[in-house]
């Protein structure tokens, strides 16, 4: 806390950095010997898809996260990604509304569309993108400010509202469709983060949504959750593909039966099986999708 | 359901296509205020360091003329065959300004002679008296010497004074001018490298002063500085860190420590001169009070470092040693301590490169005298070289003002220095 | 050593003993010694003032200073025996005879220290005594005595400074010093008087220093905010470390550097530049001092917003640029919202730094005490006036000195408080991100 210390001793930390250490987990898939291109099991390709990825490659500087996936998510669908730690299946998430670009060693190689539109094309351009394919976080992490300013965030730096009245709705509507404004609508002036867990990340699918976007993705929204705010994120979520083409990365298993559709599993950046979650579930093909969802490993 | 989204999305890109344009340009606006802010600093830092080194890039050199000297024992007021005692007391300047005048006998009046010999140092004297006594044969015969220039002469020498600004805004004068063209290119003129600024203490004649008594004041204070805060800097780490019980006293002196690092340097300069001078009644103007004072003044560096340098050795090591019977202190002393001491010397260095620079609280003790001789020891009165620097800054001659500029210079380099060292020693220690 | 039972039947190791009895001779033998040094003139000087006549010993206090300098001078052969009296001389023999005798019984006395102490320790020296917990229990308090040089320190600034003032108060009211408007110091000299007039006011002096912070702060805080955040968001890994080390050699340099370059560079051009606009700009403005001094302290603003502006959580910066803000909006309305108290703790600190800092504008600010807010003019600070009031002789009991020590306590307080709130709002900013 001295001075001094704060002063001599830089903290040079900066975002790339602390962004590249939570991916450091992904460094360690080179390891692997096998790292030639695998045909995935099972159906990648639906007919009316939202967005779609083919070959696409993650490299964060030498090393390779992902190695030549091609899946697409269907139109209101819940497709859920699953597989071990360190499998890439955040990374992949997050090559989908172009997150890892603000880590400047990650490449991303292959083609994603969105609505038949690459998303990697340089005339397409981030603020548009993350606008229309939105994202929620492993942890709650609500804005230091109100409840009403957390969910106004977006609409406001889009200019989606001409009026206080407008904006008094879509804060209103996102809440409730988040399954929120119930429990905070006398308390819109308080900061988020004094909410609950469960309540907080509400707030942050409220916030997400609050700019109508078309896809969402969720990257293990519930991992920081306790049982009962996990059920009811997860009853949201059923209530979102109504509207919303949802991607969500899952450690649990049964998280994802309960969910998803479709379900994708991960090893080690490679894309094993996808298939409908049903049949994943009861009668996987891949070995090791199998060993996974029996526990054997994970 | 699905309608209803579709149009809202459009709505919403519509809206977020129609701000684009305006938000990137905020965008790159916002980007170029940071380069503008980064750049200023730039900017700033070069002004700062092109000024001090054109102003004092001059100092290191010096101008000598070369004079017909007619060593006339009459003139010099002594008999044929003078006694040492005699030569040493003899009225050398006398010959000079015999010699001047002979050579330009165009100066006239009072004021016009004055002018001229205002060419030569008088440094001069003194040349010449060393020259005689050395070899007093030269009595009564002509030589050729090499004096040194006053500096209003040098300053034109060295091509400071622009000839074309009126008269009356320039310290060298029209006829002074002429004459030292007529000497430049009689080729009686010539530039040496300034030794007298390295090898002599501080003088009136800015063309006398160097910063030798600066920089052996500098030198002693730093060496009581250095043996006091140092240990006591270290040692007060190694027992906050390894040995100090969690409790209110260890508070407080971890609150005060912080609370030092911040307090204005000038503070404790009142509190040298108010314990350190007048309680202890300790030798004013001396090193020693200085090095005291400025310790006090790097022990919150020093400890904060070391500590840091001390957290961070590996608590494998403190168990293995523990664990094979070493007492605490042995397990600090022997193997802690050792491993921690690159980042404490890191610090220490780094303590006292800020010491080297600090100039208020000397001047409270008296430090600002104005010091010939080179000091002998920590309790002779002394200067040290920022005090040096803030006086010279301070006298209105304009010859000082590149001597500041040098002696600051010569003050950078051994900062600059110091934290090279500084620098070497924590990416050593890191590579480990 | 007694060694009946071998090496193994002592409690430690043999060398442990030996250090044991040279710790007991040594800390005794220096404490005393120390404390000798400390004393030693000033009961010399007592007991050599007693000697003096009656008519010499009712002399005011500093001429008897004098005069009892030229005798120690004389004593030492500085001075010539002709420029002292017939009393001077006798209390100058008396002075060498007593000097040298306490130097033989301060000999006498630290060896005499050192032996008993060296005895003591041998006395308890035996196979079974604990030498090694001995010798570290003393050492653990030697350690201990060391990091309490630093309460010390702080105790010594706050007495000593305290002790001066409470002297300055007694003959200055001190309402007249707080809320007098007019500060002249030199007019109690020339009246030879305790200023009654009110010349010792502190609110010109205040309203300086704070004119000439703010310059700085106005300089220094956007540029240095500025620099951090295009540094840590935007640059690449490359160009930040060229240009941070390079930023910061701006810290490195000396105070009395940027004090020259201000007075002899910076004051005249803002003279010169005001002049052409048709501007009346003092030689000695407060510009030209806080402009430099808003340069020395922007690295110091980078640094403290660098560490503030990192310590804001990836996640929040995530969360806006998810939703397709732009870094600027993410910045401006996410990161620096949530790094206002860090920021606001990290401008305190610099403001408490301008404050204190003393050669820029002693060198660059002027010394008469002006009431105005006008940058242009010349302003003077507390730190110039210290300085000025106590740079040359002094004497202790005169107002115009001890009012440096009521303008030292002040400063002290002023800056401590700075620092206390500052870092408490910056260690509170910390812990909510924890």
């Amino acid at each position: 806390m001295s001075v001094i210390a704060t002063v001599t001793e830089k903290n040079t930390a900066s975002l790339e950095g602390k962004a590249q250490m939570d991916k450091s987990s992904a460094f360690d898939m080179q390891s692997h010997a096998d790292m030639k291109a695998y045909e995935t099991i099972g159906k990648p390709f639906v007919k009316n898809s939202k967005m779609s990825a083919r070959n696409v490659n993650v490299f964060y500087g030498e090393k390779q996260a992902i190695l030549d996936v091609s899946l697409d998510i269907g139109r209101n669908e819940v497709l859920a990604m699953i597989g071990p730690s360190g499998c890439g299946k955040s990374t992949f998430l997050r090559t989908l509304n172009r997150m890892n670009d603000i880590i400047p060693i990650c490449e991303v190689r292959g083609e994603i569309t969105l609505d038949g539109e690459d998303i990697y094309e340089s005339d397409q351009d981030t603020v548009m993108l993350r606008a229309r394919v939105g994202m929620v976080f492993q942890k709650p992490n609500p804005f230091p400010k109100s409840i009403y300013e957390n969910v106004a965030y977006g609409p406001r730096i889009h200019g989606l509202a001409h009026s206080t009245a407008e904006m008094d709705e879509i804060v209103e509507s996102s809440l409730r469709r988040a399954g929120l404004f119930e429990e905070v609508k006398d308390q819109l002036d308080k900061p988020g983060t004094g909410l609950s867990g469960g309540q907080q990340q509400r707030l942050c699918i409220a916030r997400a949504i609050a700019v109508s976007p078309e896809v969402i993705l969720m990257d293990e929204p519930c991992s920081a959750l306790d049982p009962i705010a996990t059920a009811r994120i997860e009853e949201l979520i059923d209530e979102l593909k109504e509207n919303y083409t949802i991607a969500i990365v899952t450690h649990s298993m049964q998280q994802a039966a309960r969910v998803s559709q479709r379900t994708a599993y991960f090893h080690l950046g490679k894309l094993i099986e996808v298939g409908d979650t049903k049949e994943i579930f009861t009668m996987p093909r891949h070995q090791l999708t199998e060993n996974y969802i029996t526990g054997r490993f994970g | 359901m699905n309608s209803m989204n579709e149009s809202s999305r459009s709505s919403t890109t519509i809206a977020i296509q129609a701000s684009l344009k305006k938000r990137y340009a905020r965008e790159r606006r916002f980007q170029w205020y940071g380069r503008i802010a980064v750049l200023t600093g730039f900017v700033f830092l070069f002004i700062l360091l092109a000024d001090i080194v054109v102003k004092g890039t001059p100092a290191f050199t010096q101008h000598f003329i070369k004079l017909d000297i007619d060593f006339n024992a009459q003139e010099m007021g002594v008999g044929q065959t003078p006694s040492t005692g005699e030569l040493a007391a003899a009225d050398y300047s006398a010959v000079v300004k015999s010699s001047l005048r002979e050579m330009f006998p165009d100066a006239k009046g009072r004021s016009e002679k004055k002018a001229l010999y205002r060419l030569i140092s008088i440094r001069a004297e003194y040349t010449l008296r060393d020259m005689v006594l050395e070899n007093p044969a030269l009595i009564g015969t002509r030589a050729e010497v090499w004096l040194l220039a006053h500096s209003e002469a040098g300053s034109y020498l060295k091509g400071q004074v622009d000839p074309a600004t009126p008269e009356s805004d320039r310290r060298v004068k029209d006829m002074q001018i002429a004459w030292l063209d007529t000497l430049a290119q009689a080729g009686r003129t010539e530039s040496r490298f300034n030794t007298t600024f390295f090898l002599s203490g501080d003088s009136r004649e800015p063309e006398l002063a160097g910063i030798k008594a600066a920089l052996y004041g500098s030198f002693y204070t730093l060496l009581v500085t250095f043996c006091l805060a140092f240990p006591i800097g270290v040692m007060a780490a190694i027992y906050l860190e390894e040995f100090a019980p969690r409790n209110r006293l260890t508070d407080l002196i971890e609150i005060n420590i912080n609370n030092l690092a911040a307090v204005p340097s000038i503070v404790f300069g009142l509190l040298g001169l108010a314990v350190f001078i007048n309680f202890f009644e300790l030798p004013r103007s001396a090193p020693l009070v200085g090095g005291i004072v400025l310790s006090l003044m790097t022990l919150p560096t020093i400890i904060i470092t070391s500590r840091a340098a001390i957290q961070a050795v590996s608590p494998s090591i403190h168990e293995a040693a523990l664990g094979v019977g070493a007492s605490k202190l042995q397990t600090v002393f022997h193997h802690v301590l050792p491993v921690a001491m690159p980042g404490v010397l890191t610090g220490s260095i780094i303590g006292m490169a800020q010491a080297l620079g600090e100039t208020a609280p000397l001047l409270m003790i008296g430090m600002v005298a104005f010091i010939m001789d080179v000091p002998a020891g920590v309790t002779d009165p002394s200067t040290v070289l920022p005090v040096q620097i803030y006086l010279w800054a301070d006298s209105p001659e304009r010859g000082f003002t590149e001597k500041t500029s040098a002696a600051i210079m010569v003050l950078m380099a051994f900062l600059i220095l110091m934290n090279g060292l500084a620098v070497y020693l924590r990416k050593r220690f890191e590579l480990k | 050593m007694r060694q009946e039972g071998g090496l193994a039947s002592l409690h430690s190791l043999p060398n442990h003993y030996g250090y044991m009895a040279a710790v007991w001779a040594a800390l005794p033998a220096i404490l005393v010694l120390l404390l000798w040094m400390a004393f030693e003139s000033s009961i010399l000087h007592r007991l050599v003032i007693a000697q003096l006549p009656q008519n010499v010993q009712e002399m005011p206090a500093d001429e008897l200073g004098l005069y009892y300098n030229q005798i120690r001078g004389f004593a030492s052969g500085a001075i010539d025996s002709a420029q002292l009296d017939r009393s001077q001389i006798e209390a100058a023999e008396y002075y060498s005879r007593v000097a040298a005798s306490f130097s033989q019984l301060k000999a006498v006395i630290v060896v005499l220290v050192a032996v008993i102490g060296t005895l003591l320790a041998l006395r308890r020296v035996t196979p079974l005594f604990r030498a090694r917990n001995h010798v570290e229990k003393i050492f653990e308090w030697l350690l201990f005595g060391c990091s309490f040089i630093a309460v010390l320190t702080t105790l010594g600034i706050v007495l000593s400074v305290m002790f001066e003032a409470i002297r300055f108060f007694q003959i200055i009211p001190l309402q007249d010093f707080l809320f007098g408007l007019q500060w002249s110091p030199q007019m109690a000299i020339r009246a030879n008087q305790v200023a009654a007039s009110g010349s010792f006011g502190f609110v010109p002096l205040l309203l300086g220093t704070l004119l000439i912070s703010l310059v700085a702060l106005l300089i220094a805080v956007p540029i240095g905010l500025m620099s951090a955040i295009y540094l840590s968001e935007y640059a690449s890994r490359n160009f930040r470390a060229i240009t941070k080390p390079v930023l910061e050699i701006l810290a490195g340099v000396p105070t009395v550097v940027y004090g020259f370059f201000a007075a002899l560079t910076v004051a005249p051009f803002i003279r010169d530049l005001g002049e052409s606009l048709g501007l009346n700009v003092a030689s000695e403005s407060a510009l030209a001092a806080g402009l430099v001094m808003g340069i020395m302290i922007i690295p110091f603003v980078m640094s403290l917003s660098d560490d503030i502006i990192n310590a804001v959580p990836v996640s929040l910066r995530e969360a806006s640029l998810g939703m397709g803000a732009t870094m600027n909006e993410t910045i401006r309305k996410v990161v620096l919202p949530a790094a206002l108290p860090g920021i606001v703790g990290g401008v305190l600190l610099a403001a408490s730094r301008a404050i204190g800092e003393t050669m820029i504008v002693v060198m660059a600010a002027g010394l008469s005490a002006k009431l105005t807010i006008n940058p242009l003019e010349a302003v003077t600070t507390i730190t110039v006036q210290i300085v000025t009031l106590l740079v040359g002789d002094q004497e202790f009991d005169n107002p115009k000195t001890l009012a440096a020590f009521a303008l030292g306590l002040v400063l002290f307080f002023v800056t401590l408080l700075l620092n206390f709130i500052a870092l408490h709002v910056v260690r509170k900013y910390r812990e909510q991100y924890e």
